[in-house]
């Protein structure tokens, strides 16, 4: 063979070396590399991690997506359980059904299935030129669930706090060292209120929203209702409470008996003060309209959960002409409760109002206590604000709850 | 001990609930979903209650002619129409008696209800924004430049009036909200721990 002759094979077998390098590049570039598999953190047991070195944008050319393979013995088989788009390089097996992105529009996926305490094996591949490139065999690695969520520490570390601060107030309060209480100008017009519907001889109206039994809105309407209704009872005044919820109806019940109880009225009791209407939010709004409407309640009580009916119920009692005082911890609200009632509990002071109207020492420190965390947290809020002016992290970090 | 033994049982739940929170183990879940299990279970059991109070309530005004006992008849009426045709007819159904009753009469008053939401709002916005002192007067200014940079003609204006929307509804709004919403946390953490602690007992009618 003439030497251009082996020139030309030379150059034909150089180029075809670089343009496979080009399109298939050397073996074991393509696959994902530096893949790990780990349990995920913080769960109960029902998802395993599997992450793989992030592609740079040059990188990720070509690619179509990552496909991720379990199975349960090393030599298989492996199943796919997820796929993966190429920017991303991290990957959560949780065992649910996983929609092959080939399968044709409107199918589902099947359910992959993932067990706690049970080895699992995975590969990734990266799906480029209609070919796979496979990561080799990861594990094995076991879905394990904690006992605890640490990503949760810095609630459960300010709740004990909290709740060591109420116990020390508590404390104080029990050997008479916490006296004054921040007035509340709403909760002491619900005494005079109760006094001007009694002058009037009109039936005061409570309501308690429409909030579940067990959120603390409610509950801290039961016990103004549990105030209210001795008050009630004490000056003989009529008391209609027309419920939403029958669990709420029960309590309610129950909360206004025993009120007339403790203030030596049983006889004045009657359950007809305490009654269900409708589970229906607006069914609701038009039934206590017409009882503000036709029984020209002097008094109108709204604390609790409110929602969309918080101006539907309060502009009816302001062209009532009742006295109104509300309280609600539903932020949305508070704008129409302002405008439309006498005198309004902003936010916590629905929770600081059992303590308010009862003077109960105990009840008073945990008051104290909270306006005392409150504070904490003001000043916390501008430590860390400047803190994070000066690019200075450690107090984020210390405050931010993974969830 | 008729108090003593609710309240025992308040606070071993809370306290429990409170651990639960922490806790992401399959145990911890199934105890939460159990407990909401029970609250769906006692839901169901106090509806009966519900409805009998509701009923005798209505009931009693018919018999004493109370005022406005006319309504207590229409409802009775239709509380017992929808109770038979529901156990008589395939209540989701659509064509249906029942079905008819829901959409055609149930959802045009329910609708009705709520529109009436638009009314009270302007009327209850007149009284909100008359400029009778200097912080009256704020909210005033506040709402006036938040409607208009809401609405197209605010653009057209200035182009400055979105942004200063915007602003007022992203810092100072948002700042007062979380004002709200931070002492709503610890009063709320608060409230329950004196219930799990058995300090507010009133919710029992007690003082």
């Amino acid at each position: 063979m003439a030497n251009y002759q082996r020139y030309i094979w030379f150059t034909v077998l150089v180029a075809a070396a670089v343009s496979g390098l080009v399109s298939a590049g050397p073996v074991g570039a393509q696959e994902p590399r530096e893949v790990r598999a780990f349990d995920r953190a913080n769960d109960k047991g029902d998802g395993i991690v599997i992450e793989w070195e992030e592609l740079t944008e040059t990188e990720q050319a070509g690619t179509r997506d990552f496909k991720i393979y379990r199975s349960e013995s090393p030599e298989g088989p492996f199943l796919p359980v997820g796929y993966v788009e190429p920017g991303n390089h991290r990957f959560v097996d949780t065992g649910k059904p996983v929609r092959d992105p080939d399968a044709p529009e409107g199918s589902e996926g099947e359910e992959t299935g993932l067990e706690m305490r049970r080895n699992y094996y995975y590969e990734v591949a990266r799906r480029m030129n209609g070919q796979e490139y496979r990561s080799g065999i990861i594990g094995p690695v076991q879905a394990r669930p904690q006992v605890i969520h640490l990503g949760k520490l810095p609630i459960m570390i300010g709740t004990i706090l909290f709740f060591l601060l109420v116990a020390l107030f508590i404390q104080l309060a029990r050997h008479g060292r916490v006296t004054y209480v921040r007035p509340i100008a709403g909760m002491s017009e619900i005494d005079n209120a109760i006094g001007r519907a009694t002058e009037m001889g009109r039936p005061i109206l409570y309501v308690l929203g429409l909030g579940a039994p067990d959120e603390i809105a409610t509950i801290a309407s039961y016990t103004i209702l549990a105030r209210v209704a001795r008050r009630t009872a004490e000056y003989r005044t009529d008391l209609i409470v027309p419920c939403n919820e029958p669990i709420v109806m029960t309590i309610a019940q129950e909360t206004v008996k025993n009120a007339y109880i403790e203030a030596g009225h049983p006889d004045a009791y009657n359950e007809d003060m305490v009654f269900f209407v409708t589970s229906m939010q607006f069914a609701y709004v038009a039934a206590v309209n017409g009882i503000m409407l036709r029984e020209k309640t002097a008094t109108n009580c709204y604390f609790g959960k409110f929602y969309a009916e918080s101006l539907l119920l309060s502009e009816t009692g302001n062209i009532a002409g009742s006295i109104q005082v509300a309280g609600t911890d539903e932020v949305a609200q508070l704008p129409f409760f302002v405008t439309t009632c006498d005198y309004t509990l902003i936010g916590e002071e629905l929770y600081a109002a059992s303590a308010y109207l009862g003077r109960d020492p105990l009840l008073l420190g945990a008051l104290k206590a909270q306006d005392l965390a409150k504070a904490i947290v003001m000043l916390l809020i501008v430590i860390g604000a400047l803190l994070m002016s000066f690019d200075i992290q450690w107090l984020k970090d210390i405050v931010t709850v993974n969830v | 001990m008729k108090r003593r033994i609710p309240m025992m049982i308040v606070s071993l739940t809370g306290i429990l609930m409170t651990i639960q929170y922490f806790v992401p183990h399959p145990i911890s879940e199934a105890f939460y979903n159990n407990a909401l299990d029970w609250l769906v279970i006692i839901g169901i059991f106090a509806m009966p209650l519900g409805i009998y109070s509701m009923v005798r309530m209505q009931f009693t005004k018919i018999q004493r002619k109370s005022k406005g006992w006319g309504y207590s008849v229409i409802s009775l009426i239709s509380l017992f129409t929808m109770l038979g045709l529901g156990y008589t007819q395939k209540c989701l159904e659509t064509g249906t008696f029942f079905m008819k009753i829901f959409e055609f009469i149930y959802i045009p008053i329910q609708a009705t209800m709520f529109s009436l939401l638009a009314f009270y709002i302007a009327s209850a916005a007149y009284r909100a924004f008359r400029a009778r002192n200097v912080l009256a007067t704020i909210v005033l200014a506040g709402a006036i430049i938040v409607m208009l940079g809401r609405i197209p003609i605010g653009e057209a204006i200035s182009p400055w009036l979105p942004r200063l929307a915007a602003w007022i509804m992203n810092v100072p709004n948002m700042a007062a909200q979380r004002a709200i919403m931070i002492g709503l946390g610890l009063g709320a953490a608060s409230t329950a721990m004196k219930i799990v602690l058995g300090i507010e007992r009133s919710y029992m009618g007690m003082e």
